[in-house]
């Protein structure tokens, strides 16, 4: 392994995504993406008495079906969620009883959980890792915004959040054939947003700081990619991060090679208004859509940026502006980066 | 730096209001004025029924009319209906006092789960809350208002 630059890591020997999970809800099963989901459950409790315990019951399946489709057994896991405290992460990690690392990057948990995986089995630290991140539309609601039944207007900035949960694990000597060649670990990058209703323009800033960081760092372009996905940016923030790319960064990126794991995962008329959002949106995609994509040969090569809003409930009470940070993993077909 | 400097924070803001969706101001006033006006309908409805039929006077027909109001709009709320009309009515549906029994019952149902005391109990007001207090606020400060109108200027209403 290798530092590029000042935050990229180019894998001598890139390790593998050795199996891929994606587990998902009501909505999403009447998504776009319904077809590359392994599991779709039919009502928003997942047969248990709370959303949270829903949330964990997600992610829970997400590691076990990772773990069951790698055939081996993780020397860690990495995961992390939206909920306080990442519980559905500690409680899953509770049930798998494998030595854990909880993250929290909001969104942008999925790539950095993939990214320490990806150092970790590279190290030789560990020969597999698994990693999941999960979200629930409910247990967020509760947590960021208004009781779920409470009538009040969502602006037409909102993001719906996803009830998913993605899981994957990341190790040697597999035959998937898709590998991590490189990985962009982000900057706090901060421009000041305070509209918690419009998350998609605070993060843009961040996914354009790391997407330029990637190329910049790995000497690649664009081009160079069939496809550059962000993780949850919505439709603002898809628009900003477009032109700010080419601005900025003087790249310019086909908006049909610009992909927004958000966008995809719903149809336009399932009112997401801005699309989906959520770690789970960006951990099922990946692990699902992405994943399956890559393997059979639909892709080689796929630059995956995911974004979080770093803030709390409290802290945008508080008048405190809404952070974003980004992380990207490359992920390709074929070992030879 | 990662932290935006003030210039740099207000450009960003130009740039993303430029890229963004603006709130359909009218379209949001005209529904809530239906919706709103809507609500104000039926309840007008309830109090003349309630004198026609039953022995109310209009000074008493407003206690069951808001009790009708109240315990429809919490049966909506229960259902799952209530926050999608409120999507399309916004303040419409907010404002009346189908709102204010919307916010109780919603929190009430969201806190279900963590216990009747710790959760229902102490969360029911979370929303109310503001409404109750700042409503309070207001009504002492236009009563004395009121009174210093009448002692002093002779004014009462």
């Amino acid at each position: 392994m290798q530092l590029k630059g000042k935050q990229t890591w180019v894998f001598d020997q890139p390790p593998m995504l050795l199996s891929g999970a994606a587990i998902g809800g009501p909505e999403e099963a009447k998504g776009a993406l319904k077809n590359s989901f392994d599991l779709l459950y039919d009502n928003q409790w997942v047969g248990k008495e709370s959303f949270e315990k829903a949330e964990q019951k997600l992610q829970e399946d997400a590691a076990y079906l990772a773990i069951k489709k790698a055939g081996k057994k993780p020397d860690f896991f990495i995961a992390g969620d939206l909920q306080n405290q990442i519980v559905a992460s500690n409680y899953t990690a509770r049930t798998l009883d494998i030595p854990f690392f909880g993250l929290f990057a909001a969104c942008a948990t999925t790539m950095e959980a993939l990214s320490l995986a990806a150092l970790m089995v590279n190290s030789r630290a560990a020969s597999r890792v698994l990693v999941a991140a999960s979200s629930h539309m409910n247990s967020a609601e509760k947590e960021f915004r208004y009781p779920n039944e409470y009538g009040i207007q969502k602006a037409p900035t909102c993001q719906r959040t996803v009830t998913a949960a993605g899981a994957a694990m990341v190790g040697y000597g597999g035959d998937t054939d898709v590998f991590i060649p490189s990985v962009t670990i982000g900057r706090v990058v901060d421009m000041g947003i305070t509209d918690p209703t419009d998350l998609g323009s605070a993060m843009a800033p961040a996914v354009v700081d790391t997407i330029c960081a990637h190329l910049r760092e790995t000497k690649s372009k664009p081009e160079d990619y069939d496809m550059i996905v962000t993780g949850d940016l919505g439709q603002i923030g898809q628009r900003i991060a477009l032109d700010m790319l080419k601005e900025k960064g003087n790249y310019t990126i086909e908006p049909s090679k610009f992909m927004d794991c958000g966008l995809k995962i719903y149809h336009a008329d399932q009112d997401a208004f801005c699309g989906g959002s959520g770690a789970g949106c960006v951990a099922s995609v990946t692990f699902g859509y992405i994943y399956n994509n890559i393997r059979s040969g639909i892709w080689q090569k796929v630059l995956v940026a995911a974004s979080g809003a770093l803030f709390s409930p409290l802290t945008y009470q508080q008048k405190e502006s809404i952070a974003g940070i980004s992380h990207a993993v490359c992920l390709q077909k074929g070992g030879n980066a | 730096m990662s932290i935006a400097s003030e210039k740099e924070k207000k450009e960003y803001a130009a740039y993303a209001k430029k890229h963004g969706e603006k709130k359909p101001i009218w379209k949001h006033c005209w529904h809530a004025f239906v919706a709103g006006g809507l609500i104000c309908l039926i309840g007008q409805f309830l109090q003349v029924f309630f004198i026609t039929y039953f022995d109310f006077t209009k000074d008493t027909a407003g206690n069951p009319t808001v009790a009708v109001l109240i315990f429809v709009s919490v049966i909506l709320t229960g259902i799952g209906v209530y926050d999608k009309l409120a999507q399309w009515a916004g303040g419409g549906t907010a404002v009346p006092i189908t709102g204010f029994a919307n916010s109780m019952a919603s929190s009430a149902l969201e806190y279900r789960t963590e216990g009747l005391v710790l959760g229902v109990g102490s969360n029911m007001f979370k929303l109310a809350g503001s409404v109750i207090c700042f409503g309070v606020v207001s009504a002492f400060i236009i009563a004395i208002i009121k009174v210093l109108l009448k002692i002093y200027v002779g004014i009462d209403f």
